[in-house]
């Protein structure tokens, strides 16, 4: 292990913890230019998938393009590293459409780890983080458990499931971050020392059956796209051999073992405690909540292609491991599978994000940054997510910089992290598009138009990379200009295509703009049918991204608007030192609610839930007399 | 500032049936609440002790006559919301008896509040300082969020549970094409596009009665907006006297709460009739009144009823044609004035022009008076307004936004025909229920997610 020679004084940046969150802060810190630790338990285990063996999906898939447009890493190593690409909701508008990757799991984490070996300021240790050091308020450092210490400016923990981690399955329980890993437990000790309020949520993951021992035939083949997009704007094309999913359904006799083993359900017996996601339902729970469904889908998906293991995407349970059996067994397809690993729950401790500020870094201690899971997300995309926030915001606080934060209207990354420090988490917190007001904005197919100008700017997209963005970008707009001003003649061939889409046709000229705004007309056959010769000029990215833009313009529209109405409370600032308990007009419960997130504009304290206009009117109120004028 | 006078002011703007407070703080608050007072068990109202309730009457000085059965809450400063002492005055009549409480508290010396002057005073004794002016905006919205608040509870909930139900269904809708979206790769269905149809529908339907229902509640609020209107000379001044004078009618001048101009209400047996542009009326024979057609073209537009006064004496002419153009006939009686001077002849003006029958009337001999009061009546109370049995919108901002929600239904049920994409019939339900939101103080998402885990069985 070489250490940079500044390591004697410490590093800028201590990262712990090697999951998503932990390399995409690793690499954001190091990339911005600071020199960068990344301490994590084990080196065998960077950027390990605990659960399903996929990246990506509706909601999910646009974190993901967001985390490449910002130069991030999750992106193009799915790229390097899948088996399976499906775009999804294909047969729904292009807003929500996503991409979701089936990954090799090995392949995944060993291009990860070939990633941050290379990048010249980041460094990686393997040890255990016992403790922070704080002096003044401020972070130090951090502990290891052999008692040494190694200084930071800034840390960043990104430690998942393992704060005072249990795994449970059946009536056993035992210590454990993830299977056959240890606990990381003293730290969650020494974080409440610190002040830090800790909860406790719990998930589980199903079991894993041998690909030799399951029948295909009884089931339905789920294959990946013929010609697969790629999650990162950056990946050149590849041409890749795609492996198959299955899809089959429990039935009668799976739910009728279920239910004569219920009592022995962790459920039941009340040996598994901590919240656990509501859509992410173990197949006992599915059971209970819905008795009149006679079956449940259950994908089933290749962990990757060198091993034999298949994931039961639908199965998670932790009921004992004989019974686990006897439930996929009774499964159509695999009456003799034979499981490799069981199923299990794991319990852990998160720390209640509404002690962030926007930027991921804990209010009442300087220079500590949270990222991922513990903060009381789940996921691998939630966890890259922060992660290259919280280690953007590290750097900068080392280089002396502005914070870094993403508005709502700007980025689902926006969503989570103000959804997280202004309302809290009641079960572990998952992205939907339908937590995003402005959906029709926040797309997949524009998010390096939303973000990467942004991510040139912090130092993390390099000039020629930047350069490929700003480049489509220019495409675009030229086509957008060409089709408000083409003049789509009514020939026999424009009104046959129009009406063959159930549009009527046109008796004089009409600019193609106006054309494509109507529902279900399409650029590529209207061009043809016109004899615009725009496909031979304007490359399928961009063509596709000039329709999605017209077809959505008026909502586009109706959105800014919104957005323009609302910027003026987000633009106020309330003062760090701001005395919200002093302010008697407002209700005792409104004082407290806004104690406890203090937020940082009029924006984020309107969203916090129980603060009503009323309140909002006269915070302002007080703001503004305060102001100078 | 006007930090020694005691204000008062009418704090919920409802109509007959909901409970109105009229409230009052300062120094002199309980010493002229006192003097109208008269509790039912004795007792002096000036001893009371802070936080108590009083059942008794409000009682007119002049008359001797009890005004209404009220509740009166003393509250001594400084434990209270301005700091000062307040007496709050919980009447069961409708608007016509609260300001006729207002006015008496006028006239005992207190001073009408301006808007937001309660909070202000809150404020401004909470923290000593002078409020500065610009801040003056946000404490009146602050009012206004606070009155609606009161408001809501006001309703006896019928308001709002049926708003309530009108946005569980909207959710439902909302839930399947977010569910179909946010769950793609599960074992989801499609949503029911002839169902959601359907559903929508309903809803829209619900939503139009709710903002129909607003015309009631307004009248029984503000009263019926009414407008004079004809040209010079044919006797509108003298009309408006008539009819004051004949029903003795309760008269308060009362700022308007919309726009800062003085206005009327005549109790027409038991409708209240708000007279609009009576400024116009007063001056009607002076130079601006020559500006004519114009000034009550404005008028018309904002009445609920009007009142087309012609002058029965003489022949009619190219204004009076041109008034009978302008006046919306379903929202008009048509009075022809001055029938004292055709007595029993055929009057010169050509009542054949007229788009529905007259009402001859005399301003100076009261004849024919009564008829147009029957019809009056009749007219705002038989058919176009329904009985407020049903719930009732009486807050022009819960119907603005029940309006913008419609629009957002409609807009959906438009989508529908023509196959938009879910995401977008998603946007446009989803604003709908944001509007709806605004009413009820509830957010979207949570709602949104119960309802999908409700619904659905999701779950990788
Ligand atoms: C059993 C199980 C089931 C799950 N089920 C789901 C699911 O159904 N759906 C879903 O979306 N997500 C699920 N997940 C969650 C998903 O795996 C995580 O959300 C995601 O991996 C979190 O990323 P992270 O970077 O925050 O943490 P992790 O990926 O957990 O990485 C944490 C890293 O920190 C290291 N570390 C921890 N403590 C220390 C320390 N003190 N010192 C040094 N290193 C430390 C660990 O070794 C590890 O490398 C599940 C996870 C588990 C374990």
């Amino acid at each position: 292990m070489i250490l940079p020679a500044s390591s004697s004084h410490g590093f800028d940046v201590v990262v712990v913890g090697g999951g998503h969150a932990g390399c995409e802060a690793a690499l954001a810190a190091a990339r911005i230019g600071c020199d960068t630790l990344l301490l994590t338990m084990s080196l065998e285990k960077i950027a390990l998938m605990p659960c399903n063996p996929a990246v990506g999906g509706v909601g999910k898939g646009q974190l993901t393009r967001e985390i490449d447009a910002l130069g991030g890493e999750q992106g193009r190593n799915t790229d390097r590293s899948y088996i399976q690409m499906k775009m999804l909701n294909t047969g729904k508008g292009p807003a929500v459409q996503a991409l979701r990757a089936q990954t090799s799991k090995k392949l995944y984490e060993d291009n990860m780890k070939r990633v941050l070996a290379a990048e010249p300021r980041l460094y990686l240790l393997e040890g255990n983080a016992a403790g922070i050091d704080v002096s003044r308020e401020t972070i130090a450092g951090v502990f290891l458990d052999d008692g040494s210490r190694i200084p930071a400016r800034a840390v960043v923990l990104a430690c998942g499931t393992f704060l005072r981690g249990v795994i449970v399955i059946g009536e056993q329980r035992f210590p454990a971050g993830r299977m056959g890993e240890p606990p990381s437990s003293r730290l969650s000790e020494n974080l409440e020392r610190w002040g830090i309020e800790l909860g406790r949520f719990q998930s589980a993951t199903p079991p894993r059956v041998d690909a030799r021992s399951i029948d295909t035939d009884k089931m339905t083949v789920d294959p990946g796209d013929p010609s697969p997009q790629h999650f990162s704007f950056f990946s050149a094309a590849t041409r890749r051999k795609q492996v198959p999913c299955y899809l089959t359904y429990t039935n009668e006799k799976t739910h009728e073992v279920i239910r004569e083993h219920l009592h022995l359900s962790p459920i039941r017996t009340g040996s598994v405690s901590g919240k656990g996601p509501r859509y992410c339902p173990s197949i006992d729970r599915k059971v209970i909540n819905f008795p009149d469904r006679d079956r449940h889908p259950v994908f089933i998906e290749p962990e990757g292609i060198r091993t034999r293991e298949l994931y039961l995407q639908g199965l998670t349970t932790s009921l004992p491991v004989w019974v686990q059996e006897k439930v996929v067994r009774a499964t159509p397809g695999l009456e003799s599978a034979r499981i490799m690993r069981p199923g299990y729950a794991v319990e852990y401790d998160f720390a209640l994000p509404s002690q962030l500020r926007p930027t991921l870094e804990v209010r009442d201690l300087s220079c500590l940054f949270l990222a991922g899971q513990i903060n009381g997300t789940s996921g691998y995309e939630e966890a890259a997510a922060q992660g290259i926030i919280a280690g953007i915001n590290a750097a900068r606080h080392c280089l002396g910089q502005e914070p870094f934060t993403l508005r709502r209207d700007q980025a689902y990354i926006g969503v989570l992290i103000d959804d997280l420090v202004t309302k809290g988490v009641d079960e572990p917190y998952r992205m939907f598009t339908s937590r995003a007001e402005y959906r029709l904005l926040l797309r997949h197919d524009n998010a390096h138009s939303r973000l990467s100008p942004l991510a040139h700017q912090v130092g993390l997209l390099d000039d020629a990379d930047y350069e490929k963005v700003v480049r489509h970008e220019s495409s675009l707009k030229d086509l957008l200009a060409e089709l408000g001003t083409a003049r789509v003649q009514p020939s026999p061939a424009v009104n046959d295509y129009l009406e063959s889409c159930g549009s009527s046709a046109i008796s004089s000229a009409v600019t193609a703009e106006k054309l494509l705004r109507r529902p279900h007309v399409s650029l590529d056959p209207l061009a043809r049918a016109a004899g615009l010769d725009i496909e031979e000029r304007f490359v399928p990215d961009v063509r596709r991204r000039a329709e999605i833009e017209l077809k959505y313009s008026g909502y586009i529209e109706r959105q800014r608007a919104d957005i323009e109405r609302r910027s003026r409370m987000e633009s106020i600032v309330i003062p760090e030192d701001f005395d919200f308990g002093a302010i008697s007009a407002l209700s005792i419960e409104s004082r407290d609610r806004l104690s406890r997130v203090r937020p940082a504009t009029i924006g984020q304290a309107s969203r916090i839930s129980g603060v009503t206009p009323a309140d909002i009117s006269i915070l302002s109120l007080y703001l503004e007399r305060k102001a100078p004028h | 500032m006007r930090a020694n006078e005691t204000i008062a002011a009418i704090s919920t703007p409802f109509g007959a049936g909901a409970i109105g407070i009229v409230r009052m703080t300062g120094p002199r608050a309980l010493d002229i609440c006192h003097r109208l007072f008269r509790p039912a068990g004795g007792g002096d109202l000036a001893d009371a002790p802070s936080h108590t309730l009083h059942y008794g009457h409000i009682v007119d000085p002049a008359t001797g006559e009890s005004v209404d059965e009220v509740l009166v809450a003393v509250m001594r400063a400084p434990a209270t919301y301005t700091r000062e002492d307040i007496a709050e005055i919980n009447c069961h009549g409708g608007p016509v008896a609260q300001r006729k409480i207002l006015s008496l508290l006028l006239d005992e010396g207190a001073v009408l509040a301006s808007p937001g002057e309660f909070t202000r005073r809150a404020f401004v004794n909470g923290r000593i300082d002078l409020v500065q002016a610009e801040s003056v905006a946000q404490v009146v919205s602050a009012r206004t969020e606070a009155g609606l608040r009161v408001a809501m509870a006001q309703l006896e909930g019928s308001l709002s549970r049926e708003i309530a139900a009108v946005r569980r269904s909207l959710l439902g809708v909302l839930a399947s094409l977010e569910a179909g979206i946010d769950f793609a790769d599960e074992d989801i269905d499609d949503v029911d596009r002839d169902d959601a149809g359907k559903r929508l529908q309903e809803q829209a339907g619900r939503l139009r009665e709710l903002i129909d229902s607003a015309f009631v509640g307004r009248v029984l609020s503000e009263g019926v907006r009414t407008a004079i209107v004809g040209k010079p000379n044919v006797g509108k001044s003298s009309l408006l006297n008539a009819l004051l004078m004949r029903e003795r009618a309760i008269v308060t001048e009362m700022p308007g709460t919309t726009r800062d101009t003085i206005e009327e209400i005549i109790n027409i047996e038991g409708v209240p009739l708000r007279l609009i542009d009576t400024a116009g009326l007063r001056n009607s024979e002076d130079a601006a009144e020559r500006a004519g057609i114009d000034r009550s073209r404005r008028a018309i537009r904002e009445a609920d009823l009007v009142l087309c006064l012609f002058d029965g004496s003489e022949r009619e002419d190219d204004h009076d044609r041109a008034l009978i153009n302008t006046v919306p006939a379903e929202r008009t009686i048509f009075v022809v004035n001055k029938s004292d001077l055709f007595r029993g002849r055929r009057p010169s003006f050509n009542l054949g022009l007229l788009p529905a029958e007259p009402v001859l009337v005399s301003a100076l001999t009261r004849q024919g008076l009564s008829e147009l009061k029957g019809l009056i009546a009749g007219r705002v109370l038989g058919g176009e307004i329904p009985a407020p049995a049903s719930p009732v919108v009486t807050h022009e901002r819960h119907k603005r936004l029940l309006e913008e929600a419609l629009a957002a239904v409609e807009r959906t049920l438009q989508g529908l025909r023509v196959g938009l994409g879910d995401e977008i019939l998603a946007e446009e339900v989803r604003a709908a229920i944001v509007s709806l939101g605004e009413i009820t103080g509830e957010e979207v998402v949570e709602d949104l997610l119960d309802t999908i885990f409700r619904q659905f069985c999701i779950g990788k």
